[in-house]
């Protein structure tokens, strides 16, 4: 019970610290910023990574096989897709 | 692997591993920070990876991890498919390319539910610890097919409409209310084989009927709301592992897609219940009232509508998804490149929900190499109409319509908009006199400053550019 209550102290504090992260930012970003946290959200491979590499049936591993490959399309596809938004993201250059 | 490694340094591994973790923590909430702000958002982005990549490569230290074949074969055919997908896809795909990542990871959050409880003895587990995998495996579930049915409406696969049964709603509701129900039930009876599969399956099944009633407009808001849930069922899935990461940043990601759900329905002046619940677009469309009887409107052409621009002190483009769905971002930059080259002061007015998903538009006009500087938020560009010369409206239609201001009968009553009618001349580049996506008539364009110019959005751009240049 100790370790629900703790663990819950972590979400609710986190949860405080994302809502102040993120009323901040403007609309021009609101797409990238959504794949970003997508892409955070993937976070979730580490989880697959124990279940997968770690000790039980076959079965659990594949299953963990299944869960590390739709994280790590969520995680690298995520950040890729961002990186190449916020490429195209320039200032008016200065030229004219 | 951490039998590779000396035994001194063995004994220290679970508490490098957490300090890394806390490390990777900071990263991604400096990363998210940075996010905020466009010149330095790339940064930001590049820290949350480096700060996943630390998260993920530590973990392979862990003790309990024995074995790597899996490993190895799941991270590169994930990052395969998901590098591959992010080079490819095209920018005006960028909300369903969103909507499959997250129910990939929400789906993956599930199934590391699954895979712990089926890895273990289920009685080894303590009661915090089923509840959150029961929610783990609902939330991520529900994610999962979400996702799938949204990516499928905005493809087309499936109809973009409202596709719904009578009494939907509370079927939906009974739905989630058993589902609450069997996480409780799995709760006290984890071994009981029906009842996880039940609730499984219940699940996905509710994922698919709570996202196939809702309209195709109202999709910017589901995507948010289900980024929110993948998040939530990530820091669910940290519960079951006692992974304060997984906690950390899952509840970070689900704040964040609060936050823009909740930016979505205010700009489209509706509340979440009613997005989920009520129907747009469908086939309610009364309101607003088929009196389109025979009002008049002005028509223009291309070479009008290049001296009108060119002699004029300050434009402002109003874009929408119709400018996105023509492809001509390109052309539109060139104009608008064209009319300063004449010292005309060119903005760019950007409604909240002008693309498909929150911002879309903003990447689109990135794409086409505008600065973001001369991109303007509603509340920014609003007071500016009124010294504002010519507006051109490029494939928008209901975020210009003044019904939202005038009419408390039309559905997009309240609905805040682009108060393009305070300008002295605004140009509505359409195909058509026909209606916008929520099936609405628009006054403006009946407007005595307003002027139609029908056509392509891009042939008509491409015959604004010929006209302006012939000028000279």
């Amino acid at each position: 019970m100790e370790d629900l209550i703790f663990n819950l102290f972590i979400f609710v504090l986190a949860s405080f610290v994302g809502f102040e992260l993120i009323s901040k930012v403007p609309p021009t970003l609101h797409t990238p910023l959504m794949s970003g946290a997508n892409a955070i959200s993937g976070i979730t491979l580490i989880g697959a990574l124990i279940i997968a590499g770690g000790s039980g049936s076959v079965f659990s591993q594949w299953i963990g096989f299944a869960a590390i490959v739709f994280a790590t399309i969520n995680v690298v596809g995520g950040f890729m897709v961002t990186d190449r938004m916020l490429e195209m993201f320039k200032k008016k250059e200065d030229d004219k | 692997m951490s039998q590779f490694l000396p035994e001194a340094i063995q004994s220290l591994i679970p508490n490098i591993i957490q300090i890394i973790y806390l490390i990777a923590t900071g990263f991604f909430i400096v990363g998210i920070k940075r996010l905020g702000s466009p010149s330095t958002a790339r940064s930001g982005n590049q820290l949350a990876s480096f700060g996943m990549l630390m998260g993920v490569a530590v973990t392979l230290f862990d003790q309990e991890i024995i074995s790597f074949e899996f490993i190895i074969a799941g991270v590169i055919l994930g990052a395969l498919i998901g590098a591959f997908a992010a080079k490819k896809v095209q920018m005006t795909a960028m909300p369903e390319m969103v909507a499959i990542f997250n129910g990939f990871g929400g789906g993956a959050s599930a199934l590391v539910a699954w895979g712990e409880i089926s890895r273990l003895d289920p009685s080894l587990f303590d009661i915090q610890s089923l509840a959150t995998t029961g929610l783990s495996i609902l939330i991520g579930s529900i994610t999962f097919t979400g996702s799938f049915i949204a990516f499928g409406k905005l493809k087309g696969f499936i109809n973009g409409g409202r596709v719904a049964l009578p009494g939907q709603n509370y079927i939906n509701l009974i739905l989630t209310a058993v589902a609450l129900a069997l996480v409780g039930w799995f709760t006290i009876d984890p071994a009981s084989q029906p009842v996880f599969w039940a609730l499984f399956g219940l699940a996905l099944l509710i994922g698919v009927l709570t996202v196939l009633p809702i309209g195709g407009a109202d999709m910017p808001v589901v995507i948010s709301l289900l980024n929110s849930y993948s998040g939530i069922a990530a820091s669910m899935a940290g519960f079951v592992l006692g992974n304060n990461l997984l906690i950390i940043s899952g509840a970070l990601v689900g704040a964040a897609g609060l936050i823009l759900t909740n930016i979505m329905c205010q700009a489209m002046n509706r509340s979440l219940v009613n997005v989920l619940f009520g129907s747009f677009g469908g086939d309610e469309g009364a309101g607003g009232g088929p009196d389109t009887g025979d009002k008049s409107y002005q028509q223009t052409f291309a070479d009008d509508v290049a001296i009108q621009c060119s002699y004029a002190k300050k434009v402002v483009i109003a874009p929408g998804y119709g400018l996105a769905v023509a492809q001509a971002q390109h052309v539109l930059k060139e104009v608008a490149n064209l009319l300063e080259d004449k010292g005309v002061e060119v903005k760019y007015a950007i409604h909240p929900v002008a693309g498909r998903m929150p911002g879309h538009m903003n990447v689109l006009l990135a794409e086409a190499d505008v600065p973001y500087d001369q991109l303007y938020d509603m509340e920014e560009i609003n007071p500016e109409f009124k010294s504002t010369d010519v507006v051109l409206i490029i494939g928008a239609n209901d975020v210009v319509n003044p019904a939202a201001k005038t009419n408390p009968g039309s559905p997009i009553y309240g609905m805040p908009i682009l108060d393009v009618d305070d300008a002295k001349r605004t140009i509505v580049f359409k195909r058509s006199m026909s209606p916008g996506y929520a099936g609405i008539d628009n006054d403006l364009f009946y407007s005595d400053t307003n002027q139609m110019f029908f056509g392509d959005a891009k042939k008509s751009l491409q015959l604004l550019s010929t006209a302006i240049k012939e000028l000279d």
